[in-house]
């Protein structure tokens, strides 16, 4: 038999704040995440603001600072995000002997998680060490040399992208099935739809599911740059992330840690957690057309949608929202605008969509987790979030993007959509819960 | 149990033996080594030279016409998968859009694929070639950076890098277009991304899969890491072919490598129905964590890897005895191959010794996400020819209770389980059965 699988608990580490009252709160009163790049010197790069994680102490969430205390950020932002949750589900992590009464061989991880930033001293300063500009070939000696003299043993390690689920296992004492993918963009609607999957199978009763993700530093802004695709209005970053709109010129690069708590429906009530929502659809597809560009009639964004759908046993009909990629890039936006189209065709222009990523920018691995919380509230809240800073929305692109105001109506069923780099597609479906 | 059992159909590898599934295979069986002194860089200075490195190799040759303009944009990470999935598919018979793009016979939206890949460091001499422009007084300048060395580097340098890039490739070049997931598990990744393509055909969201893992660790960045943590062989620099010694009483660490395996999967009515030659069933998977706070090396019991294996064998049906072949993780670092040792144990108990353990990480070097692939593949060889490879470096074995065998065994294997830790702490176990006709 399959199960079903509801979603007890919530957390987020993201640029609007800490927490998901303050997330909310910040997507509700029109804040914006983005600013000026403070990580690390951007004056020069061809955009120099993002959408940063500020003023975070993992201390304030985890018990042992110290077991963490060489992760990448994402991993700390996870950490953070993971505690509110299980905290939220009633998942006893405090103890050594928790009071749950979760099997702890029955708690899972399933992560969309994102590879950490190079240690970048040790990194540039081995390549400088060892190029021999005359040879135009680099003297290995030297540059190991260098490398063995500066890298930092834990450092390096921390960069591995199974490095977030491993420090999650050590914080919750989870020993059941545990994955972690990076599926570009999509990687935590993956990691979730996934673990659904799991669940659904038996083959675990609760699974820890999220994603983790800083590409905010030197080498990760300079490959978007290169591909040109982060917005460059450095004169306005606030107004930079604004899906939908005509002058669009690309994504806002923002980090996080997201996690929801995936449980079997019947496990969720035997130990009388508090159900947010149902996870009743999943769908994942690949483009396979380019790894540049996403396919011209959307066919690979167009059969995740309909392979979601049909999981979740509804129709276009019962979608009240559809949380969008709506990245801010000029391809995506069109693109994701006409699957939508394609998919529920002449009810398109009723179901109201909108981006969170004009607020809080493109959290990567850690997006679709963020926005399926943000899903999970307007179920909660009956209201739907806006699309910031669409002033000038693009002739082309005719949906209800819910322009700059958020919006109060029934919601019940949501959907919710990433589409990764490379052409990888992952949409979720939730539902208000009932019997 | 599974209402839609999952069946192997052809695999395909490219490591340190070959280009080949079939070369992977043969020289399993002869007790081969691929491990050599590092060809792709000079590791003058490495504490460990040694490493197993994919023969030379045209990937045009393994491209169809359509997308060859993008390998340009393949790092050998997903050069060698490609190459790997080229093979794999090839002996499953499957006609895709890359072996006749007339003919296919696949359903491109009812195929699947998960894949295991790494972190991938990029080409060092490109990114210095940037580098060397950012440069004020010797030191690296973030500014000089952002306005010459970032210029100049080229545009799509970063999908070089990405992990997921590899199922996306191989997803272009075949025509997959169901779901598709890459697995960063580490060490790991393979096993579990198997594990995930075979749950994706049970679960009816497809009835063919690819599952494997791809990794090219021979790059200077992620050797260096490896010494750093003290976990490579450093006493035989000048006999490659014995570095590596997992489980043996005298190992110094392991060799790392570079190699991709895929193993191709169908529905079994599916597979009856095209008349495909069945290699064997995926019966049961299971994964797990260490919880140890170094976050490096397994339990001194191996909790987390009995558990898996534990897990893996309910999934199967299966009691421990019933187990034919294990193969291990065996990396040939200490604490790790007694760890292991010990959960085996722990999981077997008195019918271990019956029980064939076969490490090949003595021959084809650690690969990292793309171990638990070639693992598997080798079980699933086992399983068909009823036969297991020499394992090479191992004198004193009885001292970790294993029965490793040290020269080739015919014997009849009906189980075998293929176990797994990465690096970082998760664990993975798979359990393949023998095909029969009515079983």
């Amino acid at each position: 038999m399959e199960h079903r699988v509801v979603i007890t608990g919530m957390g987020v580490v993201c640029p609007l704040g800490h927490d998901v009252p303050t997330m909310w709160n910040g997507l509700m009163t029109g804040k914006s995440g983005v600013a000026p790049t403070t990580l690390f010197d951007a004056s020069t790069f061809p955009t120099h603001f993002d959408a940063e994680v500020k003023d975070y102490d993992v201390s304030k969430f985890v018990k042992n600072p110290q077991l963490h205390q060489h992760s990448n950020r994402g991993s700390l932002f996870v950490l953070g995000a993971c505690v509110q949750a299980c905290e939220q589900s009633g998942i006893d992590i405090e103890t050594d002997a928790p009071s749950d009464s979760i099997d702890r061989t029955r708690l899972g991880i399933y992560l969309g998680a994102g590879e950490g930033s190079a240690d970048n001293h040790a990194f540039f300063s081995s390549i400088i060490n060892g190029w021999n500009a005359d040879e135009r070939s680099m003297d290995w000696e030297k540059w190991t040399e260098k490398a063995l003299e500066t890298m930092d043993t834990m450092r390096e390690l921390e960069q591995e992208p199974n490095m977030p689920g491993g420090h999650l296992a050590v914080l919750t004492g989870a020993r059941g099935i545990s994955r972690s993918c990076l599926t570009a963009c999509a990687a935590s609607t993956q990691a979730i739809g996934e673990a659904a999957m799991i669940l659904r199978q038996g083959k675990a009763d609760v699974m820890i599911a999220g994603g983790a993700h800083s590409m905010i530093h030197p080498l990760g802004v300079t490959g978007f740059n290169r591909l040109t695709a982060l917005s460059t209005r450095n004169d306005s970053p606030t107004t930079a992330s604004r899906p939908f709109s005509a002058t669009r010129d690309g994504f806002v690069l923002g980090e996080g840690g997201a996690v929801v708590i995936l449980e079997r429906l019947e496990s969720a009530k035997k130990r009388g957690a508090t159900i947010l929502a149902e996870l009743i659809g999943f769908g994942s597809s690949n483009d396979a057309f380019r790894v540049t560009d996403m396919h011209e009639e959307a066919r690979g964004a167009v059969s995740a949608m309909r392979s979601a759908l049909k999981d979740a046993d509804v129709t276009t009909q019962d979608i009240d929202y559809i949380s969008t990629h709506g990245t801010s890039t000029a391809e995506n936006d069109s693109i994701e605008t006409l699957a939508i189209k394609t998919v529920f065709a002449d009810h398109a222009k009723n179901v109201p969509v909108s981006s969170p990523k004009s607020q809080f920018g493109h959290l990567i691995g850690a997006t679709g987790c963020a926005e399926l919380i943000t899903c999970i509230k307007a179920i909660e809240e009956n209201t739907l979030p806006m699309t910031m800073n669409l002033n000038d929305p693009d002739p082309a692109l005719d949906l209800d993007y819910i322009p700059n105001e958020p919006r109060k109506a029934e919601v019940n069923t949501v959907m919710s959509e990433s589409f990764g780099f490379g052409g990888q597609n992952n949409v979720l479906i939730i539902k208000r819960f009932e019997e | 149990m599974r209402t839609r059992r999952v069946v192997v159909t052809g695999t395909g590898a490219a490591t340190s033996l070959g280009l080949t599934g079939k070369e992977l295979w043969d020289g399993l069986l002869e007790g081969r080594s691929g491990i050599k002194k590092i060809q792709a860089f000079d590791p003058v200075g490495f504490p460990c030279e040694l490493a197993g490195e994919v023969p030379d190799y045209k990937i045009r040759n393994y491209v169809p016409k359509s997308h060859r303009k993008a390998t340009k944009l393949m790092s050998r990470d997903i050069e060698i998968s490609v190459i790997a999935a080229d093979d794999a598919v090839k002996n499953s018979g499957l006609v895709t859009k890359a072996i006749d793009p007339e003919n296919s016979t696949i359903t491109a939206t009812r195929t699947a694929i998960s894949f295991g890949a790494g972190l991938i460091s990029c080409d060092l001499e490109e990114m210095a070639q940037s580098v060397e422009k950012s440069v004020t007084d010797g030191e690296f300048d973030i500014q000089k950076w952002g306005t010459d060395g970032l210029q100049s580097l080229t545009p799509l340098w970063l999908l070089k890098y990405l992990p997921n890039m590899l199922p996306c490739h191989i997803g272009i070049i075949h025509d997959i277009q169901g779901p598709s997931n890459t697995i960063t598990c580490g060490e790991v990744a393979g096993h579990i991304a198997i594990a995930e393509a075979a749950e994706m055909i049970a679960r009816n969201d497809a009835d063919i899969a690819l599952g494997g893992g791809g990794e090219a660790k021979v790059n200077p960045v992620v050797m260096i890491r490896q010494c750093l943590h003290n976990r490579t062989a450093t006493d035989s620099n000048d006999s490659p072919e014995k570095a590596c010694r997992p489980f043996d009483a005298n190992a110094d660490g392991s060799v790392f490598g570079e190699a991709a395996g895929v193993v191709v999967m169908e529905e079994l009515e599916f597979a009856k129905a095209r008349k495909a030659a069945i290699a064997a069933e995926i019966v049961g998977s299971a994964s797990s964590n260490s919880l140890n706070t170094d976050f490096a090396h397994l339990e001194e019991d191996g909790e987390g890897l009995q558990i898996a294996i534990r897990k893996a064998l309910e999934e199967a049906n299966i009691q421990p005895d019933q187990i034919d072949l294990v193969v291990p993780t065996g990396t040939g670092i200490v604490a790790d191959d007694k760890a292991e040792a010990a959960a085996l144990k722990a999981v077997f108990g008195s019918s271990l010794s019956s029980i064939h353990v076969w490490p090949i990480k003595g021959m084809v070097s650690h690969t990292g996400a793309a171990a638990g692939a070639i693992d598997v593949i080798a079980a699933i060889g086992a399983i068909m020819h009823q036969k297991i490879g020499p394992v090479k470096n191992v004198e004193s074995a009885a001292d970790r209770g294993l029965n490793i065998a040290t020269e080739p065994v015919d014997k009849e294997i009906n189980y075998a389980l293929c176990c797994g830790y990465s690096f970082g702490g998760q664990t993975a176990a798979l359990v393949i059965k023998r095909y029969k006709e009515d079983a």
